[in-house]
């Protein structure tokens, strides 16, 4: 099963290695891993997206959470939160491609960004799920170079954690 | 007081209470080793190996339940270290390893002896700093000994570059240490506690598994008083063993792949295990499909991540084994009338187990003219000091030491476990030793382990460590051998050591004394004049060469398929 999961660490160098390491080191899978500081200069933020059942997710958090610079691990399964990721995608637009990617576009709400005669790049945010629908529409078109950040994380309703 | 960072390192060990290091000079640490020179408080002693340095450390750890403190250059010598580290962490053992490390200018040149340390020991090191600033050196050093001895102990590294060990700075040690990240749940949940002692006192056919965490824990006295208020037998893993007294008459000994025909028999018909500090290994549980297929599991552990890692847990308690242990104690001293009850509804139980005890006890066919090794070993019990401190290297020599030893208090028994690391016995024994100058101190290794790490014979006669080295020599790599034997058609690839070695000759090379028992009737004045003889002794025993280590249980076998000594 897909799980995301949140992790908290120490804004140090050497942290993303421990990370990985432990992941690569006991054979769990990472799908996806983005990392960016957060409000507090001293922490910074993965969203990690990966897969087992329930006894190696449990393993996972507990694995992460027996690092020393990791500070809090938040297990997201099902609804609990909204994720959003984006992807630039480059794709071929020649004669009459042009009006189609145009209109995937407009209907994703996606972006152009760069133009060219030949080609479109197109900026677009969403769910991993609306981020995989638009690819698999231009993926006929000609997809010529893709760039996907991972999903970024946040749990729902009014709770927050600082940070 | 302004000191440069090699000052306030060694300040630093002080104020931790280290009063011994083990080392090797080299030039990235000669300005630790310039300080050291004139610093009283701190003894240094010298091996001839750095990996053989961290094992000394390590036994030094394991037999005084102090933080093992070792040093190595950067590069080669830090890389010599990673055996040692890596040992360390499969047991738990708590270690400060400090590394030499190039000008942090010239960190990622590929300078000379440049390794990155913190790299390379990132799996088997429960943390590890580089010291960039040297005004955080006295933080660090404060947190790496916290880290290192807290929760489930472990070896830290700190990755030292020359120049911050010149640098100077105001020197001020932390009094406390707070870590966001890490907090270590010591106390048990009480519900959980009493719902324990609840499924105990319910239980009919109950055995109690222990790990090396309760002597990690220093929970030993607790553990005993425990089992035998409750009266239920008790079970030890290999790092276990001197955690509850082998002769006691509710002591198993110990279980798995070498383990007991009893205790084995006892895990896979008990209705309730409880582990504690224990990791269901897989030399110890076999095939796991089938380990204790008839038992409820409680799990008591200070690390959540051993819980429900390798098999399912019904009532998980993570917290100190000896904090939990003394809560459970009280529990069930809180129903004492349920006691009387619950031990006569066990004693068919412990009937049952007393029938498999007779069946097949711990035993091997003596000989008249060839020296068997587990002779040696009860040999070595009889003649020994009660307080003895046995180490072993990893091998056919390390389990009959555990199968027939008989240790009975904790700290007694050293050796690699989790790790299996051939070598680590002679330099552990060094480490113990010079944890109780006082004391006996005897490593039980075979003829390739010793071959390994025997340069440290120049480290005890140096350092006038009186270690009693058994060299059980059949001239073979023996574990794999019997594996040869029993699962490869004897072929016996590069496991005769085909050169006989004159180990007499080679201590007394060391200026240490050498002697040989090649008959059984030998055996006994050979130890009796090694024990009394001063100084390092090597005694080697010729032994029957193609005895194996039984019962056996196949690895990836169930418990209850053993190969057993008859």
């Amino acid at each position: 099963m897909r799980h995301t999961i949140t992790v908290l660490v120490e804004n140090e160098f050497g942290v993303l290695s421990r990370v990985s390491g432990l992941f690569s080191g006991r054979g769990f899978n990472i799908d996806s891993l983005s990392v960016a500081p957060t409000n507090e200069e001293s922490i910074s933020r993965m969203t990690i997206v990966t897969r087992g059942d329930d006894q190696i997710l449990e393993q996972i958090t507990k694995q992460l959470n027996k690092l020393i610079d990791v500070i809090k691990v938040i297990d997201f399964t099902d609804e609990s939160a909204i994720e959003r990721e984006m992807a630039l995608i480059k794709v071929t637009a020649e004669d009459e491609s042009r009006a189609e990617v145009l209109r995937i576009v407009d209907i994703f709400r996606a972006k152009i960004i760069d133009v060219t005669p030949r080609s479109y790049t197109i900026e677009a945010t969403g769910s991993p799920s609306k981020i995989d629908a638009i690819l698999e529409l231009m993926r006929p078109l000609g997809l010529k170079e893709l760039v996907r950040t991972g999903p970024a994380a946040i749990g729902r309703g009014s709770k927050g954690w600082k940070g | 007081m302004k000191m440069n960072g090699a000052r306030i390192l060694l300040e630093c060990l002080k104020l931790e209470g280290v009063d011994t290091v083990f080392g090797y000079p080299g030039g990235t640490v000669i300005n630790i080793y310039d300080e050291l020179f004139s610093f009283k408080e701190i003894r240094h002693i010298l091996p001839r190996h750095e990996q053989a340095g961290v094992h000394a450390a390590d036994g030094y750890a394991r037999a005084s339940g102090r933080v093992g403190v070792a040093i190595a250059t950067s590069g080669p010598g830090a890389t010599n270290t990673v055996t040692g580290i890596a040992t360390a962490y499969m047991d738990s053992i708590p270690l400060v390893l400090i590394t030499g490390q190039v000008p942090t200018a010239l960190i990622g040149n590929d300078a000379f002896q440049e390794a990155d340390i913190v790299g390379i020991t990132r799996p088997c090191t429960k943390h590890s700093f580089l010291v960039k600033d040297v005004r955080e050196l006295a933080a660090i050093v404060k947190k790496a000994f916290y880290i290192a001895r807290s929760g489930r102990p472990g070896p830290v590294l700190i990755d030292f570059p020359k120049d911050v060990q010149i640098a100077t700075t105001e020197f001020k040690y932390p009094d406390a240490v707070d870590i966001r990240g890490y907090k270590p749940t010591l106390e048990g949940h009480p519900r959980q506690i009493e719902k324990a002692v609840g499924m105990l006192l319910a239980a009919k056919k109950p055995v109690i598994y222990v790990g090396g965490g309760v002597i990690l824990a220093n929970g030993s006295v607790e553990l005993v008083e425990f089992a035998r208020r409750a009266g239920v037998p008790v079970t030890t893993t290999l790092m276990g063993l001197g955690s509850f007294p082998g002769d006691d008459l509710l002591a198993l000994g110990m279980l798995g792949m070498h383990g007991s025909y009893y205790a084995n028999m006892a895990v896979s018909h008990t209705d309730l295990l409880v582990a504690i500090g224990a990791r269901f290994d897989d030399r110890v549980t076999g095939k796991i499909a089938t380990f204790a297929p008839h038992a409820k599991i409680i799990h008591i552990d200070v690390d959540p991540t051993s819980i429900k890692k390798n098999v399912r847990v019904d009532l998980p308690i993570v917290g100190d084994v000896k904090w939990v242990l003394t809560k459970m104690l009280k529990v069930l001293e809180e129903q004492c009338d349920a006691i009387d009850g619950f031990r006569r509804e066990i004693a068919p139980w412990l009937q049952e187990i007393d029938g498999w005890k007779t069946k097949h006890p711990m035993t091997f066919k003596q000989s008249a003219s060839v020296i068997k090794p587990q002779l040696v070993i009860r040999k070595l019990r009889e003649l020994s000091n009660p307080d003895a401190i046995v180490a072993t290297d990893v091998g056919q020599h390390q389990m009959w030491t555990a199968q027939f030893f008989t240790f009975t208090g904790p700290r007694t028994f050293l050796s690699s476990g989790g790790l299996g690391t051939m070598g680590f016995g002679l330099p552990a024994a060094m480490g113990a030793q010079v944890a109780f100058p006082g004391r006996q101190v005897i490593v039980v290794c075979g003829d390739g382990g010793f071959q390994m790490n025997l340069q440290e014979m120049a480290s005890l006669v140096q350092h006038r460590l009186p270690v009693k080295i058994c060299i059980l020599n059949n001239n073979y790599l023996g574990m794999v051998r019997q594996w040869q034997e029993m699962f490869f058609d004897r072929r016996y690839s590069q496991t005769c050591m085909e050169l006989p070695i004159d180990f007499i000759k080679l201590a007394e090379a060391f200026g240490a004394t050498g002697l040989r028992a090649e008959k059984p009737d030998e055996v006994e004045a050979v130890i009796k004049k090694g024990f009394k003889t001063p100084g390092p002794v090597i005694m080697e025993f010729k032994i029957a060469r193609e005895e194996k280590v039984l019962p056996m249980v196949p690895a990836g076998a169930s418990l209850t398929e053993m190969v057993l000594a008859s």
